[in-house]
């Protein structure tokens, strides 16, 4: 099959060729057929590109934080957001973003809290081009404080999503 | 005559010290102005050795109920154990208005018999005489049917002390937390350990026959709701989808559970038949829609939802779906949990970036701070509707506390080690 579509390619392009060329049509015409017949089309394979794909690593920070109740990206996750972007395009690396609440409120809306952070962040990873489908979502809710206590800056430090 | 008093008082006291309050342990910090005075007098037990005090519990149960103060007995003259064997003057002279008597004995079968009567100190009469009976392993179950028959004679409510607590602890052994799922009695005791998790476990739902319980745990890395039986420890997965699985609620019949589900984009209410596993979507809204608990119709279901920019408490007609927003005070009312009446809802209530029990009446739409701390969630009222149980924090750690849903009685639960939360009250179990 692959041979067959080798032929006609070359046959096309030899009647290109003809065209292209001041050589009368006819005498194109007539050699092509007998040439074909017996000549033996080799096929070139290409090779595999030899272009290793290097994982590009980045220091950037994984944990991203958030205002009380709230699921909008701080403009200081940008920068961050950006770089892992960049490096998540040039692997094919799946991800997985945890998102938390702090302890107050109750349970299962700090539940939802926390899934809708983590989608904040997928979804500035999927606008710079990360696939969807590489991008898994999971909250905790306040279920796995980072930082236990009840304070302002333990508080700070639980409203979070981590990349992972 | 007191020497023999003495050693008696020293007996009771060391049964005191050996009863098992294993995980949970009782202190009632504010009572009714005006408790009604009982004196329990210690059972006659006929010669029989029995493993807890009786009496002693029925008195740690009208005490924890705030509406009761207990008659200590080392001020009594004598311990009757039968109504024709009381002086009332000697009892109104320590100022009880009630007085229970009784007497223990073993039956042919080797069950126990408690034969105990309730008298009026002040009109002098027998208010009733009953008898109850349990196998010898369940004293505590034979005691709190006293209470339950003392509080009903007393205040015409029926008691709650013979029901179920579920609640879930999380102990932290290094840098990981070990998540267990207990069920214990109403006053912490005998706590049963249902679940142990490396991941969490969350959201416990009594099934209405109370047999059952759902929850929410990630032991697959994920969090999925399961139903267990609380007998045969069988457990069941019911959920598995992309996302939130979570908030179960039974329906009142039993047949259904309401969840949230964030399958389709966001968190929705759901209805499962639990009996086909067929899903029904209840809410369509970008917000967050969470926390479903079903009214006794089994027509309506509360949720809590910021649809309206801050987190409020609506009313969800599965007939119709047509929605009502109930919460209208402050900027955070959470966490539905209607009480028996059908009126009463207690609810997470934000004022002043303090979080509290707060309960709203849905007749008058008075809503009613029940706790002062700031921490407290997971509102959870008894099948009586006298008290709720709730999660608050003392100094770091978590803890289980009760408050009447007047706000006159409160009693907390401190776990003896780690955080314990999320307690749900059982319904009537008979």
């Amino acid at each position: 099959m692959k041979t067959r579509i080798n032929t006609y390619a070359t046959l096309l392009i030899l009647l290109a060729m003809a065209g292209c060329s001041s050589t009368p049509v006819e005498e194109v015409v007539e050699q092509a057929p007998t040439e074909i017949e017996n000549t033996e089309v080799t096929t070139v394979q290409l090779e595999a590109p030899e272009v290793e794909e290097v994982a590009v690593e980045t220091d950037a920070p994984t944990v991203f934080y958030f205002d009380f109740d709230k699921a909008l990206l701080k403009a200081e996750s940008r920068d961050a957001l950006l770089e892992h972007a960049e490096v998540l395009s040039s692997n094919s690396r799946a991800v997985r973003l945890e998102g938390h609440a702090d302890e107050r409120g109750t349970r299962e809306y700090n539940m939802a809290l926390g899934e809708r952070r983590a989608t904040a962040v997928k979804e500035f990873l999927v606008m710079q081009g990360v696939a969807a489908d590489r991008i898994e979502v999971i909250s905790y809710g306040e279920e796995r404080a980072a930082v236990y206590g009840s304070d302002d800056e333990a508080w700070r430090l639980n409203r979070r999503v981590e990349l992972k | 005559m007191n020497l023999y008093r003495q050693l008696l008082i020293f007996l009771v006291g060391l049964s005191f010290a050996n009863t098992v309050f294993a995980e949970l342990v009782i202190r009632v910090t504010e009572g009714n102005d005006q408790p009604t005075i009982v004196a329990i007098s210690p059972f006659e037990l006929n010669g029989m050795r029995l493993s807890e005090d009786i009496g002693a519990i029925v008195e740690a149960d009208l005490h924890r109920s705030g509406l009761f103060q207990v008659t200590p007995r080392q001020d009594m003259l004598a311990f009757p154990a039968k109504p024709k064997d009381v002086y009332f003057r000697d009892w109104r002279l320590l100022g009880a208005e009630y007085l229970v008597v009784g007497s223990m004995q073993t039956m042919p079968d080797g069950r126990y018999e408690l034969e105990f009567s309730l008298l009026s100190i002040m009109s002098q009469r027998i208010q009733f005489t009953h008898k109850v009976r349990a196998p010898a392993d369940q004293i505590r179950d034979l005691a709190h049917s006293v209470s339950d028959k003392i509080y009903k004679s007393i205040t015409g409510i029926r008691g709650a002390f013979s029901t179920r607590l579920a609640y879930v602890s999380a102990i932290r052994e290094g840098d990981a937390q070990v998540y267990r799922l207990y069920v214990a009695d109403a006053d912490g005791a005998r706590e049963r350990l249902m679940l142990e998790s490396s991941q969490p476990i969350m959201s416990p739902a009594w099934s209405p026959d109370g047999k059952e319980l759902a929850y929410v745990s990630f032991e697959t890395g994920r969090p999925a709701i399961w139903r267990q039986n609380l007998t045969t420890a069988k457990r069941q997965q019911l959920t598995n989808f992309k996302g939130l699985n979570g908030a179960p609620s039974w329906s009142p019949d039993g047949t259904k559970l309401a969840l949230v589900l964030s399958k389709d984009g966001n968190p929705e209410i759901y209805s499962m038949d639990l009996a086909t596993g067929a899903l029904t979507r209840l809410t369509r809204h970008f917000a967050i829609d969470t926390e479903p608990t079903w009214m006794p119709d089994g027509k309506h279901i509360l949720f809590t939802s910021d649809r309206g920019g801050t987190p409020q408490i609506y009313k969800l007609s599965i007939v119709d779906k047509s929605i009502q927003r109930l919460t209208f005070q402050g900027n955070y009312n959470a966490r539905p949990n209607l009480a028996p009446d059908g009126r009463t809802l207690a609810l997470v209530h934000r004022a002043e970036n303090k979080f509290h029990i707060a309960a709203l009446d849905l007749k008058t739409r008075r809503l009613l701070a029940l706790t002062e701390t700031t921490l407290d969630e997971s509102p959870s009222v008894a099948p009586n509707g006298a008290m709720l149980m709730y999660a608050t924090k003392s100094g770091a750690r978590g803890i289980l506390a009760a408050v009447s849903i007047d706000a006159g009685v409160k009693y907390m639960l401190p776990a003896k080690r780690g955080d314990v939360r999320e307690p749900a009250w059982s319904p009537f179990l008979r």
